[in-house]
């Protein structure tokens, strides 16, 4: 296996559109729905990467972009140099078992008919270069072991086990095909919160043990914060802010991501009344026509006349520490997150 | 406020010294197929007019349950109430006669529910199911009730509300129907409101739009709120006292600022210590063990035993009262002691 902090995910200029159509028969574009809208960044081997923002700012429809389960519009997607987005067939089956999947939801994404040993065995189905026929049950059996479920249970029933037991069905079929890389999309939200700390121990303890790279995906800040050693923030389609877990939380340069920081409820009730809320007015735009230039002109407290008309690009602003998209950032401590 | 039977009731039933809402002793159990599930194991609590009383617990913990039994909202059977009294101005509303239920429901006690989307009709405006709350408890007319249901709208701060008032709820983004559905149970002016995970659903940022109307509406009106939730950030804000629930029973109730600086209850303290924090990064999470309890085999003794780690002998066979640890505070641990002191774990 590669060495730590060696390069395994580039992924640049990355666009998805759904396009929206009129008529039946004659099927006719009328726009499209900038889900994706030019996204790049890099991921290290062991490295996590938090992707962070409000429902719709497109970090699902990235997922499914970087997972192949979607064909970008355009950009490229490059796993350890090789484009995922452009391979066919038997190269994009191979390139597919590196790079697997948390879901969110551990009630819905698990099929109630099978056992738990057929869900988290069928990976070896598909890539049967994996694993032996005769070896799978003893693999299934070290997965269980891996995320701390009881082997002898791998005649059970989805419905026998708890949300958090669940979770780590769903976890350890991610792990089936020793991936170099997980995506985790909102992989603690659906669970109490007496759990979720259980399953995100789990999920660093076995970063550590097999050297994965993470995308996490959530909106619970404080999670992210906690996992992350980069974290990237969302605003319609774009980032409109990257760079190091402390410089995101402690020195915010963009105005989305400081009121983002700053609507995040801390479990601390001292000084209260005093705490500084930068509270945005209205829901986003509808990414189907974003507004021209900085998107998030149409919410932000600093926009002038050039935020409509030329758009901010992500680069290292002066007086900040990291990349961030907008004409007028400045590092503001809003941070309350603790 | 109009004059009913039920204001004369109130006021003869009324003991000048009371809360404006007392739970006392409430169970609440379910006859299912698989057994009998004691969802609610004598709970108390009390909120004051203008107060946020949080209820705090995991899914199961029967949070959800006391509030449909405040509100009258269980469907009996299956459920069961065999012992308790929800006081409202002292009178105990569940010997309260249907009809005089009916008085207290949606206008004195008001209720938001977690999901505005299953809980608004899809197939009639949002105009319409607002002036409901007008045409059927004050007699209104439709055109009148529109126009109130306007003014909903904009105290709600729902923009362009004239425009809006006849789209349907699926025309609405998920924080405007949050809105409407908030519009829709102050529309009588309550005296309680219980907000039953009001913003779960709801992305942080309008989250704190959405607490923040709750708390400008709560100032203007004076209203007792019942704020139930799992998350600790949310509670922390804008909780004046909480009462953390486990199993079923209220394991610890205090004022916000006792239950932050010291939790006195096993879980309590594991909840608090489980959020991740700055200064513990690339640290292990403090997880509580285990499992929740499942309601249908509850462990004996302290229902939290098998997972706490101050876990003595008699706590597995013995249920520990509710101890008093100040005028406002309790907690239902044997050695809640040591709990307050800290370190033995």
């Amino acid at each position: 296996m590669a060495t730590k902090g060696e390069r395994i995910l580039e992924v640049r200029d990355l666009v998805k559109h759904f396009p929206l159509t009129q008529g039946i028969m004659f099927k006719k574009q009328i726009g499209a729905i900038k889900a994706v809208d030019g996204v790049s960044f890099d991921l290290d081997r062991g490295e996590t990467l938090g992707i962070v923002g409000e429902s719709g700012c497109g970090k699902s429809t990235l997922a499914k972009v970087l997972m192949a389960l979607e064909r970008p519009t355009s950009g490229s997607v490059k796993i350890n140099g090789r484009d995922i987005a452009k391979a066919r067939g038997a190269e994009l089956k191979r390139m597919r078992r590196n790079i697997q999947m948390v879901m969110q939801d551990p009630y819905t994404s698990l099929n109630p008919r099978m056992t738990v040993g057929d869900i988290i065995g069928e990976p070896y189905d598909i890539h049967t270069e994996v694993a032996p026929k005769g070896d799978r049950a003893r693999r299934v059996q070290e997965l269980l072991e891996v995320v701390g479920l009881n082997p002898d249970h791998i005649n059970r029933y989805p419905h026998q086990f708890s949300g958090g037991q669940r979770q780590r069905i769903g976890i350890a079929r991610g792990l089936a095909l020793q991936p170099e890389i997980i995506v985790c999309d909102e992989p603690v939200s659906a669970l109490d919160v007496s759990i979720q700390a259980q399953v995100i121990n789990l999920l660093e303890r076995l970063q550590n043990e097999f050297n994965l790279a993470y995308i996490f995906i959530a909106h619970d800040l404080s999670v992210v914060r906690h996992i992350s050693d980069r974290v990237a923030v969302m605003y319609l389609g774009k980032v409109v802010e990257i760079g190091k877990d402390v410089d995101i939380y402690d020195k915010p340069a963009h105005p989305y991501a400081q009121a983002l920081l700053s609507a995040v409820p801390v479990p601390d009730p001292e000084g209260r009344e005093q705490r500084e809320r930068i509270i945005l007015q209205g829901d986003p735009p509808s990414p189907a026509n974003p507004p021209s230039g900085c998107r998030f002109r149409t919410r932000c407290w600093k926009a002038q006349e050039i935020c409509a008309t030329e758009e901010p690009l992500l680069q290292i602003r002066p007086g900040t520490t990291h990349e961030s998209a907008c004409h007028f950032a400045e590092t503001h401590d809003v941070v309350h997150v603790s | 406020m109009r004059k009913t039977s039920l204001d004369t009731l109130l006021a003869e039933g009324g003991r000048s010294n009371e809360p404006l809402l007392a739970v006392d002793n409430l169970h609440v159990e379910f006859a299912t197929r698989a057994g009998l599930v004691r969802a609610v194991n004598g709970v108390s609590y009390s909120l004051n007019p203008g107060e946020t009383v949080a209820v705090l617990g995991e899914s199961g913990s029967g949070k959800s349950v006391t509030a449909q039994a405040i509100m009258g909202i269980l469907d009996m059977p299956p459920a069961r109430i065999p012992k308790g009294e929800i006081r409202f101005h002292g009178t105990d509303l569940l010997r309260l006669s249907e009809e005089a239920r009916t008085q207290v429901r949606g206008q004195r006690i008001a209720m938001i529910f977690q999901d505005a989307l299953s809980a608004l009709n899809p197939v009639f405006t949002v105009g319409w199911q607002i002036s409901e709350m007008f045409r059927v408890h004050r007699g209104m007319s439709k055109r009148d009730g529109m126009k109130k249901a306007v003014e909903l709208m904009d105290k709600v701060r729902i923009p362009a509300a004239k425009q809006r008032v006849n789209d349907y709820p699926h025309q609405f983004s998920g924080g405007m129907r949050q809105r409407i559905m908030i519009a829709m149970s102050i529309a009588l002016d309550p005296e309680v409101l219980i907000a039953d995970e009001p913003t779960t659903a709801l992305d942080v940022t309008v989250q704190a739009q959405i607490m923040e109307l709750l708390a400008e509406l709560q100032r203007e009106s004076n209203m007792g709120m019942i704020l139930i939730t799992h998350d600790l950030g949310v509670v922390a804000d804008v909780a004046d006292k909480i009462a953390v629930m486990y199993g079923g029973r209220i394991v610890e109730n205090a004022t916000v600022h006792e239950i932050y600086k010291s939790p006195a209850h096993p879980y309590t303290k594991g909840l608090l210590e489980s959020i991740p924090r700055v200064d513990l990064k690339g640290q292990e999470l403090y997880a509580i063990k285990g499992l929740p309890p499942n309601l249908l085999d509850m462990p004996t003794g302290c229902a939290f035993h098998p997972r706490c780690p101050y876990r003595q002998d008699n706590c597995v066979t013995d249920v520990p009262p509710l101890h008093e640890i100040s005028g406002t505070r309790n907690s239902a641990c044997h050695y809640w002691r040591e709990v307050l002191d800290g370190d033995q774990r």
